[in-house]
């Protein structure tokens, strides 16, 4: 049994860098996009409860094969039929595992540039507090009086912000421009 | 609960799950005393289920990648903004909000990543907890700067005086550095307090390691252990053994107390001037001179003076900015 921090930190690392690619690989391989959270929530899922036991040595290949299994097992028990006919499934995870993973991670700066577009694509006010936190340093009861609006405000921007900032960094990072 | 309010539940499960584990986040990150039961109940959060765990740990991430943003200053620091559009932009959000007058001193210290500034006014107090379970507690008119990562942990006390509760771990020491002094952690509770004259720690519990040096001063070392009291100027260093009421009695501010043990009136209002920006001032030497000994609270100047007007029978004469003290 591994240690819970070591597992935590593991996702962290390497499962959450593929969530993107796996997105892109369960939406073309599942054919209503509603159930697309619930599936990728049930892929997380098993690839936590596997490395409680191990952690795996590839988190990639893992992660895409539990995914594969996954859609395999759902086609089984609701006898539907993806987009994609069960038998491509095997070539579709064969090139995910050309997707670049967290190995390819950019240098600081590159990391700056993900994290600033990210952060601009926040709803407006959701985008000023967090400037004001990350950048500035200011606590809530600074951005509370800078903003104009009540502690309890600036969380909820905070929270919504925090939610849609995870969606912009994993599911649809912005494409990684060479460092000029 | 109604009806209703069950089917958005229900059809908005995961969505609540998020906004819940960001709001954990958010508490975890934000809250300045995040204290032993705050954590229980985080934990007992997450262990309820792996989803809340996932979650959890994905916005977590995300926060922390945001931490990233603070390399910014530097940026702005080293004048490389035309590089980025963000500094420009918050020029525009400064104007227009009022936040120049926050960058001046903040924006300074800010430049090193990661390095936070922590400041109290007169009369001010403030607990400070951070993620390893070290503890500083601010006095008055204090200000402190802290660079805490996983790897690092630094404190610059620029002014006041704080009391540490450091949780000690060896492979990453923790270091006070207070001018050209530095105070070593060797797993203790201690106080410092750094006047524009003089430098005081005091230890409370365990060890610490202190040493100074600079161009006009020799260096200065001592190991300092539970009991001691090293006052440091800049040519001399003395190392004297206190009493555990002593301790006490200089640690009564954190209770927002003061404890006089046979003082001047002098020393005594030369502390409550530390507290209060009404400062108490002595029209004459002998009014000074008094012995004084109780407790007052450290922000009720009319207790001190009223009781010193009773017990000396002095002339108090309340003024807009000071209180005049005389026969």
């Amino acid at each position: 049994m591994t240690a819970r921090a070591d597992i935590d930190a593991w996702f962290v690392r390497e499962v959450l860098p593929l969530e993107a690619a796996l997105t892109q690989y369960l939406r073309h391989n599942w054919r209503d996009n509603a159930g697309l959270a619930d599936l990728l929530q049930d892929v997380y899922l098993r690839v936590y409860e596997a490395a409680l036991k191990e952690i795996p040595k590839s988190a990639k290949s893992f992660v895409f094969t539990t995914a594969r299994n996954l859609l395999i097992d759902r086609v089984r028990r609701e006898r539907v039929i993806p987009l994609v006919a069960a038998e491509d499934l095997e070539a579709l995870a064969a090139a995910a595992a050309e997707i670049p993973g967290p190995e390819a991670h950019a240098i600081a700066r590159d990391e700056l540039r993900v994290v600033q577009a990210a952060v601009d694509k926040l709803p407006p006010r959701a985008r000023q507090a967090f400037i004001l936190h990350h950048v500035h340093g200011l606590a809530v009861r600074q951005i509370a009086m800078r903003m104009n609006i009540t502690e309890r405000a600036v969380t909820w921007h905070l929270n919504a912000g925090l939610r849609a900032l995870a969606n912009a960094l994993y599911r649809d990072p912005p494409e990684r421009r060479p460092a000029p | 609960m109604s009806d209703v309010g069950k089917d958005v539940n229900a059809a908005s499960g995961m969505n609540a799950t998020e906004t819940r584990a960001a709001d954990w986040v958010l508490a975890r990150r934000l809250t300045h005393e995040w204290g032993e039961a705050d954590q229980a109940a985080l934990d007992e959060w997450l262990e309820s289920s792996l989803v809340n765990r996932i979650a959890y740990l994905r916005l977590d991430a995300a926060w922390e990648r945001a931490n990233r943003l603070a390399a910014l200053h530097l940026d702005e620091a080293e004048g490389e903004s035309a590089r980025s559009k963000w500094p420009m932009m918050l020029l525009r959000v400064a104007a227009v909000l009022g936040v120049v007058a926050a960058l001046g001193v903040a924006g300074f210290y800010a430049m090193q990543p990661r390095v936070k500034t922590y400041a109290t006014e007169v009369g001010g107090h403030e607990l400070i907890s951070f993620a390893d379970g070290t503890k500083i507690e601010l006095n008055t008119n204090t200000v402190l700067r802290a660079r805490m990562t996983t790897s690092e942990r630094v404190v610059w006390l620029d002014r006041g005086e704080a009391y540490f509760q450091v949780n000690h771990d060896s492979a990453h020491p923790f270091v006070v550095i207070s001018g050209n002094r530095r105070v070593t952690d060797l797993g203790t509770k201690f106080l410092i307090r750094r006047d524009p004259n003089r430098f005081e720690v005091a230890v409370v519990q365990g060890r610490v390691w202190f040493d100074a040096s600079g161009k006009q001063s020799a260096s200065q070392t001592a190991l300092l252990t539970k009991g001691d009291e090293a006052i440091a100027s800049a040519r001399s260093l003395s190392v004297s053994k206190e009493s555990e009421r002593n301790l006490a009695r200089q640690l009564s501010w954190r209770k927002g107390v003061l404890v006089f043990d046979r003082v001047s009136l002098a020393e005594a209002a030369k502390e409550f001037n530390r507290y209060n920006e009404r400062k108490i001032v002595f029209a004459d030497r002998e009014a000074a001179n008094h012995m004084i000994g109780g407790a007052f609270p450290a922000t009720n100047v009319d207790a001190f003076t009223s009781a010193i007007q009773i017990a000396f029978g002095l002339r108090i004469d309340d003024r807009k900015n000071e209180i005049v003290i005389s026969r």
